[in-house]
């Protein structure tokens, strides 16, 4: 018993990273621009593809991927910013907030249809030499892969922290974040500062889709269930810090896997979602308001 | 066009409409099917998200609801018309219970906990009714697709009605201040959230008697089919296009919407999402009015000009 709960809080964790990295961009793009991506989960599922093909063409190790798949998809968001959600920097915020939704949707839709016509419906994976490889720990048993996933992720979400709090540009973007008319009036170029942190938020979603390709199947309509998980990430663990999100992710992961094991697999999906009602009951703003 | 005219024009094409199954059967009579049932879909979501100014992600939960209850109930030998009430009072005590607490969510929370809600009701139908429902061989061996096409006239012609008397009714002016402004409601005595909940439940009343329809007419489907999001992604899609908060732009833009999805059907399976997606981007982007309100900018343009020259 003792066993199988260890187990499943493993399993749990290892996938919670992936949730935590999945967030992580939407939380920096919601915090920066007021903007709220519901196609943040079709970029993850662009990062995925981006490994698949790699791999399938060159066999390319899928963490390598993950460093390519990051700045194709900074590329892919800046284009994404520049054509649609550029306009909406002089809606108000509410406004804004509400316009970029239905935004988003219609480019989920759209990337979607156009992931399928491209690359058609089926799932595929990357399978690389390692990938049934485990490490026994007692009676626990790790797989390498995703515990190497969950580095990679930690390590990324380590970089973008220091990049926010150590670098002009990062800081740039955090006043924007906190004040948006007193970074232009100390100066802060906000429109480049939206692009910025638009692409980044879409480079991390890359470099997740990546790492998710490493132990998920990829598909074109992955992108709703990354969409929804990210919310739920974003609601429960505030927003801002990006530690903070990261560890809701891990602590979304562990109630999933362990709600599996207690109410069985198929209700494992519900538990976060009865989190995220439950959350915004107690607080119909939600965790992450700006103030 | 002055009211009794445009009576006379309605009561017309209603006719013309109810006597298709005379005229013609099989593909031309499923295609309107299609139409009518896009149409009272679009229709019940522009009620709340447009007449409301709530925009909701979980409608699909209602029309899932008036499609399994009414299947059920209509497959275990209750009468039709019993059916489709009890789907209906599925969804509209649905709608009392979701909307009560999600409509107290504040910005773009509303949205996303409608959504929250849906997926919850239909991974759990998917997890409680995991087998395909299909009709019996007497049933369909009896399978008559006239008197479906009427019901979804019915549908249609109800929620059109529905949100034709939100544009007359002293309800509907109080709805319009609460969606433009909730505070100016508040200051000249309208009760912002009992006029939201009461349009968030005749919403999914409405959808749930759609979701009947759906679950009379099709002959085989995965109950949990009845709730995907693409329902509600639909139902934006053409209520966007025809313009949100009009009466006749949904009607409109659903006609439009399934004439695309048959063209296009031919040549590859989901393209017309590809042209809709798009489409809808640049509506909400450029012509927040949609359809109607382009249309009507551009022949007002043409007035203008005219009376110029």
């Amino acid at each position: 018993m003792t066993s199988v709960l260890l187990q499943n809080a493993v399993f749990g964790l290892l996938l919670g990273g992936l949730y935590g990295l999945g967030a992580v961009g939407l939380s920096l793009v919601f915090g920066v621009l007021a903007v709220l991506n519901v196609a943040h989960g079709e970029l993850i599922m662009l990062g995925g593809y981006v490994s698949v093909w790699l791999f399938t063409l060159w066999r390319v190790d899928p963490f390598v991927s993950a460093l390519v798949a990051g700045p194709v998809l900074f590329l892919v968001g800046a284009v994404l910013f520049r054509l649609f959600f550029r306009r909406l920097v002089s809606f108000a915020e509410d406004d804004r907030i509400k316009t970029s939704i239905l935004i988003g949707f219609g480019l989920a839709l759209v990337v979607q249809t156009l992931a399928i016509l491209a690359w058609g419906a089926d799932e595929r994976a990357v399978t690389p030499p390692y990938a049934g490889t485990v490490m026994t720990m007692g009676t626990v048993v790790v797989p390498l892969s995703r515990l190497g996933a969950l580095g990679l992720a930690f390590l990324v979400l380590g970089g973008v922290h220091l990049f926010l709090t150590r670098t002009r540009v990062g800081t740039a973007l955090r006043a924007t974040a906190d004040d948006e008319q007193g970074a232009v009036l100390v100066g802060i170029p906000i429109g480049t500062a939206y692009l910025r942190a638009f692409a980044l938020g879409s480079a991390l979603a890359g470099v997740a889709g990546a790492l998710v390709s490493v132990s998920d199947a990829v598909s074109p309509a992955i992108g709703l269930h990354w969409t929804l998980k990210a919310l739920i990430v974003i609601v429960l663990g505030g927003m801002g810090n990006i530690f903070g999100t990261f560890m809701a992710g891990l602590f979304l992961g562990l109630a999933e896997s362990t709600s599996g094991f207690l109410l069985g697999n198929a209700y494992r999906e519900v538990v976060g979602l009865m989190l995220f009602l439950l959350v915004l009951s107690i607080r119909p703003r939600g965790l992450l308001t700006r103030s | 066009m002055t009211g009794r005219r445009a009576w006379l024009l309605i009561a017309l094409g209603l006719g013309v409409l109810a006597a298709l199954p005379l005229l013609s059967t099989g593909s031309v009579l499923t295609w309107g099917f299609q139409v009518l049932l896009y149409v009272a879909l679009a229709q019940s979501w522009n009620v709340l998200g447009g007449f409301g100014g709530q925009v909701s992600l979980g409608h699909a939960a209602f029309f899932g609801l008036g499609a399994v209850v009414t299947r059920m109930m209509w497959l275990s030998g209750h009468p039709l018309g019993v059916a489709l009430s009890a789907g209906m009072v599925a969804a509209t005590v649905a709608g009392v219970l979701i909307g009560a607490p999600t409509l107290r969510l504040r910005g773009p929370y509303f949205a996303i906990g409608t959504l929250a809600v849906a997926e919850i009701l239909r991974i759990t139908v998917s997890n409680v009714f995991p087998e395909v429902s299909t009709l019996s061989a007497p049933a369909l061996a009896s399978y008559a697709l006239a008197p479906r096409y009427l019901l979804a006239l019915m549908a249609a012609a109800l929620s059109t009605l529905v949100a034709w008397m939100l544009t007359q009714t002293r309800f509907g002016y109080g709805l319009a201040v609460v969606r433009d402004d909730e505070a100016v409601a508040e200051a000249v005595g309208v009760n912002a959230f009992r006029h939201k909940l009461a349009v968030f439940v005749l919403s999914s009343a409405l959808a749930g008697l759609t979701g009947g329809v759906f679950g009379y007419y099709h002959v085989s489907f995965y109950p949990q089919f009845a709730f995907s999001p693409l329902w509600t992604f639909d139902a934006l899609l053409i209520t966007f296009f025809g313009g949100t908060g009009t009466v006749w732009g949904p009607p409109l833009a659903a006609a439009v919407y399934l004439l695309f999805r048959e063209v296009l059907a031919l040549r590859l399976v989901e393209l017309h999402v590809l042209v809709f997606g798009i489409l809808f981007v640049l509506v909400v982007l450029a012509f927040p009015g949609g359809l109607l309100a382009a249309w009507r900018a551009l022949s007002a343009g043409r007035v203008r000009q005219t009376h110029r020259s």
